[in-house]
């Protein structure tokens, strides 16, 4: 109890929000980087998985990608990238291994999505005369909106962990003041990190949580 | 004074036959701790999980709240998770450990559920009408049936805490980790990549294993295919 008593007391010392070290611009740091490369990857993922899903290409790719996603150490991804040329231009290995992490979870589960469109429906609006473009942005893209956006999730959760991963490899954000913490041999420090990094976390899931239940029910599916 | 060596080590070539020649029983020691590591969590996880799915399964009431403190503890980042429990452990492999055990947890208990409700009603009913009781109607009827869908979620487990385990380098114990760890403060090229191969070669071959498992152990699935 006493550690965490510790750990309060450093978050509530006003010194510790102000400067480059601060929490503030650590948090902003984390924050940015969680959104810039969330958007980032869903540009690069969205637009293949629902070509590759309209034209029921690719699947053995699309699922296959997050299982090497998973069996890949993010630690080992972030620390190759900061030793190869792109270690050079500041949070280059960051943004590259956040992009890298957030793709297979964005692009299996649009993927998904449309595939698991019914059938019928799709035969039915094809029926009707309608055109592939008007099939996938009217028909597929509204029915696999759920699964895509659960994608987007994940993709988000994930996001937040390997930014805190990144400063590890010398990156910005958040899991700084941890990784300074055990440079300094400071448990208070470390367990008050490790303490902004779990609420921005559990904010970020929290926050679709909310979207999730605010949205109208068709986006939200069945499931 | 003799003029330094001009072979792969000197130059920092990424691939190095050097390397791996003279650090052999170091690469060989942070690989045992990597599989320690992983075994030990994911068995421990696998304790933890299936009697958890089980009450889960059985009141339903709990199965919300099993469910909910297993997602929050996915969430929160690994390095923040070893930090967290920092307090209770201190610099050693049980701080690991422990970490790897919350997150094979969320995935164990999540699959075995799944794969508990999965089971269909009929088969529960039949079995009850042969008068089986509800210990032997679980071991013996809905567990088995369970196996498809916990052996999915055991792989799953498995591999994430091979590459977690890297995370594990903060406090000094994180097999193959400590090795990439070191390499990025010296910029030791070769020994970064083979480290980082190493683990994936790892988290490869324990899914092929397991796979390899779940055929021996569930023949009905494949018998139903074919």
């Amino acid at each position: 109890m006493s550690t965490l008593a510790a750990a309060w007391d450093w978050l509530a010392d006003p010194a510790h929000w102000s400067g480059d070290d601060g929490i503030r611009h650590r948090l902003l740091q984390h924050l940015v980087l969680t959104v810039v490369c969330l958007l980032l990857s869903c540009l690069i993922a969205l637009p293949v998985a629902l070509v590759l899903g309209h034209l029921g290409k690719g699947g053995a790719l699309a699922v296959n990608l997050s299982n090497i996603g998973r069996a890949v150490p993010t630690f080992a991804v972030l620390v190759l990238l900061l030793l190869t040329p792109v270690g050079r231009w500041g949070e280059g290995p960051t943004v590259v291994a956040l992009v890298l992490f957030a793709v297979p979870p964005l692009l299996t589960n649009a993927y998904v999505g449309m595939r698991e469109v019914d059938r019928g429906v799709v035969r039915a609006a094809r029926g009707m005369g309608m055109t592939g473009r008007q099939l996938l942005f009217r028909v597929e893209l509204p029915l696999s909106l759920p699964l895509l956006l659960n994608g987007v999730r994940i993709a988000a959760v994930q996001l937040v962990a390997t930014a805190t991963l990144a400063a590890l490899a010398g990156g910005g954000g958040l899991g700084r003041i941890i990784t300074a913490g055990f440079n300094l041999a400071s448990t208070p420090q470390v367990v008050a990190g490790a303490l902004l990094v779990a609420g921005f976390a559990l904010v970020v899931e929290g926050v679709f949580e909310t979207a999730e239940r605010l949205a109208p029910a068709w986006a939200r599916g069945g499931r | 004074m003799t003029a330094p060596p001009d072979d792969c080590l000197a130059r920092n070539e990424w691939i190095c036959g050097a390397y791996l020649s003279s650090r052999r029983q170091i690469l060989l020691d942070a690989l045992v701790q990597h599989v320690q590591l992983t075994f030990l969590s994911v068995l421990i996880g696998l304790v933890v999980a299936v009697p958890l799915a089980v009450l889960a399964r059985r009141w339903s009431w709990a199965a919300g709240p099993v469910l909910a403190v297993t997602t929050v503890l996915y969430t929160i980042p690994s390095l923040a998770m070893f930090s967290l429990l920092l307090p209770l452990y201190g610099l050693s492999a049980g701080l690991v450990v422990a970490g790897l055990v919350l997150y094979s947890l969320t995935l164990l208990v999540r699959n075995i559920l799944a794969g508990l409700r999965a089971v269909p009603e009929e088969t529960r009913q039949a079995a009850r009408g042969l008068g089986y009781g509800p210990v032997r109607l679980l071991l013996t009827v809905e567990l088995p049936l369970a196996l498809p869908a916990a052996m999915a979620g055991l792989r799953i487990a498995t591999v994430s805490a091979v590459s977690l385990v890297t995370v594990g380098a903060i406090v000094g114990f994180g097999g193959l980790g400590n090795l990439i760890y070191a390499g990025m403060n010296t910029y030791f090229k070769a020994q970064v990549l083979t480290a980082s191969v190493l683990c994936v070669l790892i988290a490869v071959a324990a899914d092929l294993l397991l796979l390899g498992a779940q055929r021996l152990i569930t023949p009905w699935t494949r018998a139903a295919r074919a």
